[in-house]
């Protein structure tokens, strides 16, 4: 593979069932980066667990579950960076009001809510924008 | 879900056989220790040695199965982590909660 920008769009059911496949495919691509300075396939095994945990978010509260709908999911590679894009129909919201920490009450046993702290922390940064149609979710990470 | 039970009487082992356990498949796990501990179970052993993918709601089912156990005095362990599954539990500080083993045995063992 070589430096030139790659993108790669999908675009599939608002359900979990394709949870599997666009995971697959992503870690399938970051592992073929030769341009990362660390550890390929822990990278490739991070960007599969980003990208579930964005697109479950997408699938269950932004699309509430809509099986009718569709999610949208961007893959681009540039020279110095992997970013993830996921496109939500939903109302949105304030990526800043939730906390960056684990919070008490992850430590205490909540069930949920783990999800975006895990895309905090595996990636450099983690946005939420509002676009045509509804929203988008951008993790990007640097290769090196 | 592909889930294959032993019971000896005294511990139940769980096997999960299935490579990824996230949000498609985890409510089938979390439903299945809601019904163990609900019959009585007080030992569970779930082992993921055939995982190789967790997400937080895969990790979101084994808390609840946690939870229910401890509310019943009951226990739940793991055992068989591979080692991406144990980094995810390690990032979300998990691994302080669970007691985690290395093989099925070992986790019998120690009830």
């Amino acid at each position: 593979m070589d430096n030139r920008q790659i993108e790669l769009q999908m675009t599939v059911p608002n359900q979990t069932r394709y949870l599997h496949l666009i995971g697959k495919i992503s870690e399938i691509l970051a592992n073929q980066l030769h341009s990362y300075r660390g550890d390929r396939e822990t990278l490739a095994q991070h960007v599969n667990v980003v990208l579930t945990e964005a697109l479950v978010n997408a699938i269950r509260h932004a699309n509430a579950d809509n099986p009718d709908d569709e999610v949208q999911i961007k893959i681009i590679i540039t020279e110095h960076e992997i970013i993830l894009q996921v496109f939500d129909h939903g109302q949105g919201f304030n990526i800043e009001d939730i906390p960056k920490g684990l919070e008490e009450s992850q430590e205490t046993l909540d069930e949920h809510g783990r999800g975006l702290f895990i895309m905090r922390s595996l990636m450099d940064s983690v946005n939420y924008y509002k676009v045509e149609g509804g929203n988008m979710l951008e993790m990007r990470k640097r290769l090196h | 879900m592909n889930l294959k039970l032993e019971d000896n009487g005294k511990v139940v082992i769980l096997m999960v056989k299935e490579e990824r356990l996230d949000a498609h498949n985890s409510d089938q796990l979390k439903q299945e220790l809601s019904r163990l501990f609900g019959e009585g179970k007080t030992g569970v052993v779930v082992d993921l040695k055939e995982v190789r993918f967790i997400d937080s709601s895969g990790l979101g089912a084994l808390v609840s199965g946690f939870k229910n156990a401890s509310s019943r005095q009951a226990s739940l362990k793991l055992s068989s982590l591979q080692s991406q599954v144990k980094s995810m539990f390690e990032l979300t500080r998990l691994h302080r909660v669970f007691d985690i083993y290395p093989t099925i045995d070992e986790a019998v063992d120690a009830f």
